[in-house]
């Protein structure tokens, strides 16, 4: 559940980085998303319809972005023409700091959060996965927080789990882990630690089978969801055996059977 | 004849042009598409009735695989 919208699929794809429109039309369908990013860009002969088209097909909602924004005001325009080309009130927002690293510029994306919100937009923000930072996201109005797990389209997972589980318990809103997916166990660990959704795309786009990466993310949002309601094990530092310790056979004697 | 910034382009049009017209102009697609003037988004029900001033900054955006 985010703002007023209950989700069956706790998957958001993104359309980013994919080598076809084909291929992407089938890795949309196996990964059962229900909402799948898009970015806005000056129009030319190449981009035009398109993936509005194939999107409108499958009926599989849109959700804007602001990618490539660095300041509040670019990221409220971009938002602002968002709402205006696809009569959708969402929005990801999403400042960035620097080309390089991608990383959020977190007082930026307050302050665009808490404008937009402000002008009724749902606003599902992406961010550094720091608490605090999430805290303010939220305060400011923020339908959903989605903490970076690793740095945009680096595969390499979740850096921190730890900040991911304690910002978790300290969020009330939904929480969605955004970025640094590199392969199905990732996802899972983000279900496991308790976020209620996660959000990727080039570890689908850019995998070497994007329809067979897509249905392992379905499946691993799923299980990573059972296990976390599940309840898992408490690690231990030593063996804790599953089999009965006693009625072995020779446990009378004390002594080895002779052979 | 009066020069406008056009997706960042500069490009001539007659004078009284409006930016309906420029629109058509830079792309056939009436759905899926936002337009500001000068960093504004005007409604797509006044783009009709928007005259533009030389030198105006047009920007006509639509939505494209990211994220």
């Amino acid at each position: 559940m985010i703002g007023d919208r209950q989700f069956n699929s706790r998957l958001i794809m993104g359309t980013g980085g994919a080598p076809s429109l084909e291929i992407l039309r089938n890795a949309l369908i196996a990964s059962g998303t229900e909402m799948t990013t898009v970015a806005m860009r000056r129009v030319s002969a190449d981009t035009h319809g398109s993936i509005f088209d194939l999107l409108r097909e499958l009926k599989i909602d849109v959700l804007p972005n602001t990618a490539g924004c660095y300041t509040a005001g670019e990221a409220i325009l971009t938002a602002q023409l968002a709402r205006e080309a696809l009569e959708t009130s969402w929005i990801k927002l999403e400042v960035i700091s620097n080309e390089e690293t991608l990383l959020p510029d977190g007082l930026e994306t307050v302050r665009a959060a808490e404008k937009l919100a402000l002008d009724g937009f749902t606003v599902l923000a992406y961010t550094n996965d720091d608490p605090a930072l999430g805290k303010r996201l939220q305060d400011v109005g923020c339908a959903a927080v989605m903490p970076l797990g690793a740095p945009i389209g680096s595969g390499l997972g979740i850096r921190n789990p730890h900040n991911i589980e304690l910002m978790r318990s300290l969020l009330t809103v939904p929480m969605l882990l955004d970025a640094g997916i590199g392969t199905a166990s990732d996802a899972a660990l983000a279900m496991e630690l308790g976020c209620d959704g996660v959000l990727l795309a080039s570890a689908v786009t850019r995998a070497a089978d994007p329809v067979g990466m897509a249905h392992a993310m379905r499946l691993a949002v799923e299980s990573g969801l059972l296990a976390h309601n599940a309840g898992r094990i408490p690690k231990r530092w030593r063996a804790h055996a599953s089999s009965p310790q006693s009625g072995l056979i020779g446990t009378d004697a004390r002594e080895s059977p002779e052979f | 004849m009066i020069s406008i910034r056009l997706n960042g382009t500069e490009e001539q049009f007659p004078d009284g042009s409006t930016l309906a017209e420029v629109v058509q102009h830079i792309t056939s697609a009436t759905q899926g598409i936002a337009v500001a003037v000068d960093a504004q988004v005007i409604r797509r029900t006044e783009w009709a009735s928007t005259a533009l001033r030389p030198g105006a900054q047009v920007d006509v955006l639509t939505a494209v695989q990211g994220g």
